[in-house]
């Protein structure tokens, strides 16, 4: 038996939702419950993660969905390596019969309340970070992105060019929250937050939430929507991933995150070969980790994927498109539960003007640095 | 110099690493059973496992593995430092550590020669960068 997304649901992603994160987080599991057209007391499972106690527990949403009980619940202290994670762990307890309907949800008032980008995440690392100024997560992977573009010859053109090709999507996109266009000359313009970052390179918090619905391949056929099979999940954290969520001293090569690691088995157990892809959905709390996932996923040669978006290949006409609904650049930073949504949104055909044209399989990732997880989706 | 943020909370591992800071002193943990140094201080070799280790002296000098430079302060307490820059520094014992880098960002390099710089706060003192040549 295998396991297939057949819902998705989101709330509106604003700047103050002005409600709490309870109420974002029942709404959009209820709407990807309706999505799906299954009954609300059928769902059996929830899982979710967060940061420094940013959202709320699984059993919280179980209750304010009247839901009978749960059979599986998992909240993790995780940030945007979980969303791809949890969807597999999801699909194994469906698998496995430990649950029939599985909800994977991600909520925030991530603008107006608790910020993710300013958060100070305790662990045995922060003493060394924080006391200096070393103290915003988009430092880390600027850190990251300095290195790797040094070793693989790249520079701001090539960041620029994932920013400008998803904000261009992001203007097909009546969900996503940076619409304004965006042209190399723009971005150039912008200052520096922390260099080699400049505005446009940074995900857009926002308030909101997303959830998705994975039952059985069995079950999903009788459903509303078109299934999409979870082909294969992986997670991946190397050697030496540190001491908490920001300690990445101990790891080796800033040039190459996770996505290395986990690329030939995702797509090994999948059957699926890179050329198979039609829609790649990369994480990108920041412009760099599209760069980084394009080439760990085996998508180009090291040093380049600048070349390749600059090419025009991850846009809607190209080889390969990537980050279809703006990525969290420009939709919004739903710490990539909405890069999940998005993929299932695209394999079932309902991705409306930015729909791509091939749509039979698509990859999906989570996470930026040490550790992550990611999904290949088929059309079922 | 006062101090703009709380200092480093030190645990069972970190104490004897900040005290040495304390000294104007740098100390790496070093594996007994595989000979590697590492940094941060934990209980075990993040190589070869094993519990047996040795506090040993640095002499805090390394090259540059790579750099951000914080333009826009992100808490109130660094709004009049920026631009700052913070350097990833590969020590010659093969470790990094990170701090502050005393430099104008534009004469950096990966690479580049740097030597360690004590800067006193009241309770704590930090370990920071600078380029050999000015030390």
């Amino acid at each position: 038996m295998s396991a297939a997304i057949v819902g998705v649901g989101y709330t509106e992603l604003s700047k103050a939702s002005g409600r709490s994160v309870l109420a974002l987080a029942r709404e959009a599991c209820e709407a990807a419950v309706h999505d799906a057209g299954v009954a609300l007391g059928d769902v059996d499972g929830i899982l979710s993660f967060s940061l420094m106690h940013d959202s709320v527990p699984s059993q919280a949403v179980a209750t304010a969905l009247a839901l009978p009980g749960l059979r599986v619940a998992l909240d993790v202290d995780l940030g945007g390596q979980a969303p791809c994670h949890l969807v597999g762990l999801a699909a194994a307890a469906v698998e496995t019969g430990r649950a029939d309907a599985v909800l994977v949800f991600r909520a925030m008032n991530g603008r107006s309340g608790t910020r993710v980008g300013t958060m100070q995440f305790a662990g045995m690392g922060a003493q060394y970070r924080y006391p200096v100024g070393y103290d915003a997560y988009l430092m880390y992977v600027a850190m990251w992105a300095r290195r790797f573009l040094l070793e693989t010859g790249q520079g701001p053109e090539d960041l620029a060019a994932v920013a400008v090709t998803q904000r261009r999507y992001a203007e097909a996109n009546a969900r996503a929250y940076r619409r304004r266009p965006l042209t190399l000359d723009d971005y150039l313009a912008e200052a520096y937050v922390a260099e080699p970052f400049r505005a446009s390179d940074c995900t857009v918090e926002v308030d909101g939430a997303c959830a998705v619905l994975i039952t059985s391949e069995a079950r999903a056929r009788d459903l509303a929507q078109r299934p999409v099979r979870v082909a294969s999940a992986a997670y991946r954290a190397g050697p030496r991933s540190g001491l908490d969520i920001g300690d990445h001293l101990l790891w080796d090569d800033y040039t190459r995150n996770y996505t290395s690691l986990l690329a030939d088995e995702l797509f090994t157990r999948a059957g699926v070969e890179r050329g198979d892809v039609d829609v790649a959905e990369i994480y990108d709390c920041f412009s760099s980790t599209v760069l980084f996932g394009l080439e760990g996923l085996g998508f180009c040669e090291r040093g380049g994927s600048g070349a390749f978006v600059r090419s025009g290949a991850t846009r809607l006409d190209g080889s390969l498109p990537t980050n279809t609904h703006g990525g969290l650049l420009a939709e919004g930073y739903l710490h990539g539960m909405n890069t999940v949504a998005e993929a299932v949104l695209q394999v079932q055909g309902r991705g409306g003007t930015r729909q791509a044209p091939r749509h039979e399989v698509a990859v999906v990732t989570s996470g930026a640095l040490m550790d992550g997880s990611a999904l290949v989706l088929t059309a079922g | 110099m006062p101090d703009a943020t709380p200092g480093p909370t030190p645990d069972e591992e970190s104490a004897s690493f900040w005290h040495a800071l304390r000294e104007h002193r740098v100390e790496l943990q070093r594996c007994v059973a595989c000979g590697r140094y590492r940094f941060p201080p934990m209980p075990s070799c993040p190589w070869c496992a094993s519990t047996s280790q040795a506090v040993v002296e640095s002499a805090g000098e390394g090259t540059v593995y790579s750099w951000v430079t914080v333009h826009r302060a992100f808490d109130a307490a660094w709004a009049d430092q920026v631009p700052y820059t913070i350097a990833v520094v590969e020590l010659r014992e093969r470790c990094r550590l990170l701090g502050r880098v005393e430099t104008d960002p534009g004469g950096l390099e990966a690479g580049l020669e740097v030597a360690p710089r004590f800067v006193d706060h009241t309770d704590w003192t930090e370990l920071r960068f600078a380029p050999r040549e000015m030390t």
